[in-house]
């Protein structure tokens, strides 16, 4: 009773509760994020969708090392049964259709937050941002398609920082990620959309950080899950165990069809920090490529 | 096998250093719970994975010799219970340089007629490993052993291709794999905490290091990196379940071995196309056949280092 008068003098005082309380009414630490959120498909269509042509690097900061992986990639591998469930690696996993759904963990006392929770539906991937502070693992612990991920609000944006994130790639047709790779994001909520801007950094694919955004909705979803129950299979009869499909240094047969079909250099197609820039444009018109 | 860890191999295997003294203020480890009852310690040389229950201590492999005082404080901090079994995973002295420093400080408990513990009879722990573990660590009557009586191993029994042990409430089988990273080595799969420790057949650091001159060799490093994908059973698209402790680096699953698996079987191919167009091994290495994962792999030692890992593989692949 007398906390109910307490509060009711410090109403009638006309002093904002918010004020006097300040913490118990901080629901978030800064924007909230919480709810159910789809991808917005108006960039990259091809890639996001049936997935990019085979040797088409272009605008992508490769090493030639990264370069010549992906041209030793055989899209075959994809039927090894070890590689059949792989699944995209957190730095590419939301350019592709998916269903997002963000919620906060609270500290059941305090009610304060120490984690953001992401359920992915492509293949089932749960991540969690921590934002209590806590260390990243050391270099030891094991690696995860999510990897390890500390946050903190940065105003109206969430900063993410992940690292110990399993190899996969930084495009469906080969390019490969390593994983010494590190991720930086940035989730910024406009409304009932949101921008996700995701900077990767791995010093032994790329030359320079890649740099991606993807917009998504807010939409009011219940279900509609994609279960990806992936179980190993032998796609093709009679594979002597343990065979790896790959070309060997030379023999891509594929080498030249993207460029050819847009009329554009095979160098161009092949990518390097260089083609990033819009200078390339220029450099290969003087050129008279 | 990171730098650090490669020139105490380096080291060690030059001067044979088995019996250094201990040079603990240099040595930093890092220990970490795996999964079940086991637990890795890094920064000892090779990884040490460690085992502990109601029974007592196992460990796989004993690191560099010179590491075994800090190695034995932090298992103490696991266990204080009986250490009594130190198994091998092959016989290179940066996972069996310890091996006698730590086999002095545990325990041999015994039963039918003599028993209780035989700590009186200064025996310590057992030391298991395949025949050909002990083969290269010691030497035939007369002549100069390369490492110290107190380092062999002392039970070298294995039936067919493998040896088992219920230690911890814990099935435990050691599983020989010929000719791999050498003739002698062995994976250990701890079965109910789900873990295997692979030892250099498996690494996270370089390419496999290849002790062809001790019976290793590309083909049968491809068959155990295939047995350890069919032993490791993922939880959940190719991630978690079964864990493995490698002999250098980082705690990995099932995937990680698959990419490496997928790696060395790639540069196997290329190697032996090379071969086919006729091409020295001078000309092989001036192809370059790993640019694409040298980033990655390549120690630029002799260790693992791309240069080593061609000539190798070349030398395997043309051994008549």
């Amino acid at each position: 009773m007398k906390t109910l008068l307490s509060l009711s003098l410090l109403a009638l005082a006309g002093v904002p509760l918010r004020a006097q309380f300040a913490g118990s009414f901080n629901a978030s630490p800064g924007v909230d994020l919480s709810g159910n959120w789809a991808p917005l498909f108006h960039e990259d269509g091809l890639e996001r969708g049936a997935g990019p042509e085979l040797v088409n690097y272009l605008g992508l900061p490769i090493t030639d090392g990264a370069r010549q992986w992906a041209l030793a990639w055989d899209s075959s591998r994809l039927t090894v049964p070890e590689h059949e469930c792989q699944v995209h690696v957190a730095p590419y996993i939301y350019r592709g259709p998916l269903n997002l759904h963000i919620w906060e963990e609270r500290d059941p006392k305090s009610q304060r937050v120490i984690a953001l929770k992401q359920y992915i539906s492509t293949y089932e991937q749960n991540r969690t941002i921590w934002l209590d502070g806590r260390p990243h693992p050391p270099d030891i612990a094991p690696h995860t398609w999510m990897g390890f991920s500390t946050g903190q609000y940065d105003g109206e944006m969430l900063t993410v920082h992940t690292t110990h994130i399993k190899q996969g790639w930084i495009r469906r047709n080969g390019l490969p990620e390593s994983d010494a790779a590190t991720l930086t994001e940035h989730f910024i909520r406009h409304g009932n959309y949101m921008t996700h801007v995701s900077i990767l950094t791995d010093p032994v694919y790329l030359t320079e950080p890649l740099v991606k955004s993807q917009d998504f909705i807010n939409v009011v979803q219940n279900g509609a899950n994609w279960l990806y129950p992936c179980e190993e299979v032998e796609e093709i009869a009679g594979r002597p165990r343990g065979a790896v499909p790959h070309y060997l240094p030379g023999k891509n047969p594929f080498l030249n069809e993207f460029a050819g079909k847009y009329g554009i250099p095979l160098e161009a197609a092949l990518g390097g920090a260089e083609t990033m820039y819009p200078e390339y444009q220029q450099k290969l018109k003087k050129a008279g490529k | 096998m990171n730098r650090p860890a490669l020139t105490l191999l380096a080291l060690a295997l030059a001067t044979a250093a088995f019996a250094q003294p201990n040079q603990a203020a240099n040595v930093k480890l890092q220990v970490m719970p795996v999964q079940g009852n086991v637990y890795i310690i890094a920064g000892a040389g090779g990884n040490i994975a460690v085992q502990v229950g109601p029974e007592g201590v196992l460990v796989v492999d004993a690191g560099l010799a010179g590491t075994s005082d800090p190695v034995l404080a932090e298992i103490r901090k696991l266990s204080d219970k009986p250490l009594q079994y130190v198994l091998n995973t092959h016989f290179h002295p940066d996972h069996t340089g310890g091996n006698e420093a730590i086999r002095k400080a545990g325990v041999t408990i015994t039963g039918a007629n003599v028993t209780g513990n035989l700590t009186d009879a200064a025996v310590g722990a057992q030391i298991l490993a395949h025949l050909n573990v002990l083969n290269r660590m010691s030497a035939p009557t007369g002549t100069q052993s390369p490492t110290p009586t107190g380092a062999w191993p002392t039970d070298t029994e294995f039936i067919r291709d493998h040896k088992d042990l219920f230690f911890n409430d814990e099935p435990i089988q050691m599983v020989h794999q010929p000719a791999a990273h050498t003739d002698g080595d062995s994976l250990v799969w701890f079965r109910r905490s789900d873990v295997l420790v692979t030892g250099d057949i498996f690494v996270t650091t370089s390419y496999p290091f290849l002790d062809v001159e001790r019976g290793g060799g590309i083909q049968g490093e491809i068959d155990a990196l295939n047995n350890i994908i069919d032993i490791t059973v993922p939880r959940h698209e190719e991630e978690g379940g079964t864990y493995v402790i490698p002999g250098h680096g980082r705690i990995c699953d099932e995937w990680e071995v698959v990419e490496y698996r997928d790696m060395v079987t790639i540069v196997r191919d290329r190697v032996q196309a090379a071969i086919k167009d006729g091409k020295t091994l001078a000309q092989v290495k001036e192809d370059h056949l790993t640019r694409d994962y040298d980033a990655r792999y390549d120690s630029k030692t002799g260790f693992g280092g791309a240069n080593q890992f061609i000539e190798a593989v070349y030398k395997s692949l043309t051994r008549k």
